[in-house]
């Protein structure tokens, strides 16, 4: 099912969590909404599965418009960041809550609903659980009767708001690549939220970026690390240095001297971007960035320095071998082979 | 053969022990003086009642309940209950629900609103429904020409009552589902659940012990409540007295037997409702603390 989100504006008390968001999501996909907290991406969840109503725009599923239709309509899976297991009803009562709730003329027989949530319970791997109660299992298996509960329903979109939110660094990493390979038997069109990068990077077909209230970004684990197209994507995922330069007739300057960098944005002050782990080393400096280590700190197989450039008025980070010689106080001249530059406001 | 196991030294075990746990002797002064003033203050005067009660035998005890003015006092009692209980469990539910489950404008006014009938004399309350309804208020003029009764008989009683008593199911119920908040409605309306079954099938099992306490309580106090029902009831004999009414009179009129006999039967409610509340703990322990209690 075709998820299309169409200049949706939401307020809250006239506080602004949503502005003029437009996404679309295509059939099948695996998509990571990804932001700092108070960015929206939850907001923008409830709002897909009509658990909050749009100031402003429309929700589209394939081409019938969602928004006028209540969450128990859409027929949506939703997954709550602490899961929401009914704490009174075993694990299959959860399970076949969504099909023992529908009104008389489309409700499976008991023996079925029956039938069909032991075999969701099988599917997710919690086969022989059926008769505990939520309190009695742990978070990943809370996590997965959740999911198999959202899933009985045969919703047309599967959301998950902060998925692996609750669980421990070990558990979550397996959930991860399990939910994966969920996602790729059943082929639902999934969207999930998280403020984890690494996590939406490994799991996601496209990762929507999002700050204060806005996309910043979409685009594959690809395309938003490698060429992220604002400040804030720089900085928000993986490493980023920047450093203030001047842009000249398409030349960049770093004060009085040019870096050999051409660039198209316009005159005037800017920022330079570029990952630490992106750089040339270079002997001689005719159009580099130079600077005096001022620390230096082995991590993992590189070395990181810290380097003092133009005279204390700037520091930037960059990644070299681990076996290069780089002494405090010494002089490292480098250049960003990929790099982007920002006009600053 | 045995191996012998290294004991720890004797002395250190005698002087040392957890910092949250007091000395013995400290224990014992304490839990000494919670028995002592249970026992002074509860205990006894509930031993009282019981002991002048029987003072003069079974038989006269019984006779106590013969008389037609004390059943028409423990019939009275039980309808009023039978009315009040129910309906300040439906409005307990629902200011409970309102206020936990939703963000409006004078929520805090409401909230300390529903606390007032515990704030406020008992005796207040009942002179609040006189000036209501009485033949010199707005009202009077109007229901005594409909020929509508409401002080001086069972409507009035049954108004003071649920005033008195609407605040124990509500307020049992705000922090426990204020706690809870509302995911749970949530994720059952996200699998298609209607209002009717989220809350039947989600919300009311939720809070369901909670909501029993409430009663109890509710009950307990429906039953006995004295200042507001003595003020609208008129006490006229066989018609409008309750139990703590009855109580009062009969013992204004020196039968102590009688007035102890049906004060006996308030006393047991009160045991009754305790031991239903323990063995609800007892019964559904587990259950209430793997659903986090309350």
């Amino acid at each position: 099912m075709d998820v299309r989100v169409s200049g949706v504006r939401k307020e809250f008390d006239r506080f602004p969590a949503l502005h003029d968001v437009s996404l679309d999501i295509n059939s099948g996909e695996l998509i990571a909404l990804l932001g700092p907290s108070g960015s929206g991406k939850t907001t923008l969840l409830r709002l897909i599965a009509g658990l909050e109503t749009p100031t402003e725009g429309k929700v589209f599923f394939g081409d019938e418009d969602a928004s006028l239709k209540s969450v128990q309509e859409r027929n949506v899976g939703f997954v709550f960041q602490h899961y929401a297991l009914f704490r009174h009803m075993t694990v299959i009562d959860n399970v076949g809550f969504g099909l023992k709730v529908r009104p008389s003329a489309s409700r499976p027989s008991n023996e079925e609903i029956r039938r069909r949530s032991s075999e969701l319970l099988d599917f997710v791997q919690l086969g022989g659980l059926e008769k505990r109660y939520p309190a009695q299992l742990s978070g990943g298996q809370r996590q997965r009767v959740a999911l198999a509960r959202a899933m009985a329903i045969e919703p047309r979109v599967l959301l998950l708001d902060e998925p692996f939110g609750a669980l421990d660094a070990k558990v979550r990493k397996e959930l991860r690549r399990w939910l994966r390979e969920i996602h790729d038997k059943t082929m639902h069109t999934t969207v999930f939220v998280t403020h984890d990068q690494d996590e939406a990077l490994e799991l996601a077909d496209r990762v929507v970026v999002m700050s204060q209230g806005k996309i910043e970004q979409i685009g594959t684990p690809d395309q938003v690390y490698d060429t992220p197209n604002s400040p804030f994507v720089y900085g928000f995922i993986g490493e980023s240095s920047s450093l203030t330069v001047r842009i000249d007739n398409g030349e960049v300057w770093l004060a009085d001297r040019t870096l050999g960098l051409k660039s198209d944005a316009p005159d005037g002050n800017a920022t330079l971007y570029f990952r630490p782990h992106d750089v040339e080393l270079i002997d001689g400096c005719g159009g580099c960035i130079a600077g005096t280590v001022i620390a230096s700190r082995r991590v993992g197989a590189t070395r990181r320095v810290e380097l003092e450039i133009g005279g204390a008025a700037e520091r930037v980070e960059i990644e070299i071998p681990a076996d290069h010689p780089a002494r405090e106080k010494s002089r490292i001249a480098f250049r960003p082979k990929h790099w982007r530059v920002f006009p600053q406001a | 053969m045995r191996h012998e196991l290294p004991q720890p030294p004797e002395a250190a075990s005698n002087v040392w022990h957890p910092a949250t746990t007091e000395s013995r002797t400290a224990r014992f002064i304490l839990v000494g003086v919670a028995l002592v003033f249970l026992g002074l203050f509860l205990l006894l005067p509930l031993i009282a009642v019981f002991f002048e009660a029987f003072r003069k035998g079974p038989a006269a005890y019984f006779a106590a309940f013969a008389d037609h003015d004390a059943l028409a006092a423990i019939r009275l009692t039980l309808l009023v209950a039978a009315i009040a209980v129910p309906l300040n469990l439906v409005f307990g539910v629902v200011a409970a629900w309102t206020i936990a489950k939703f963000e409006f404008k004078g929520k805090a006014f409401l909230t300390t609103l529903i606390d007032l009938p515990f704030s406020v004399s008992p005796v207040i309350s009942g002179l609040v429904y006189v000036l209501l309804f009485s033949t010199h208020s707005a009202l009077g003029p109007w229901l005594k020409s409909q020929g509508i009764e409401i002080l001086f008989a069972v409507p009035g009683i049954v108004l003071a009552t649920v005033f008195v008593t609407f605040p124990f199911v509500a307020r049992e119920l705000i922090p426990l589902m204020q706690e809870q908040g509302t995911t749970d409605e949530e994720a059952a309306l996200s699998l298609g659940a209607n209002g009717w079954q989220t809350f039947w099938h989600v919300t009311l099992p939720n809070i369901k012990w909670g909501l029993l306490y409430g009663v109890l309580l509710c009950n307990a106090r429906a039953m006995g409540e004295f200042g507001a029902v003595s003020v609208v009831s008129g006490h006229i004999r066989g018609l409008t007295n309750t139990m703590p009414l009855q109580v009062e009179i009969l013992y204004n009129e020196f039968n102590t037997v009688a007035a102890f006999a049906v004060a006996s039967l308030l006393a047991l409610l009160a045991l009754v409702t305790l031991v239903l509340k323990t063995l609800l703990e007892l019964r559904y322990g587990a259950e209430l603390a793997a659903n986090g209690g309350h």
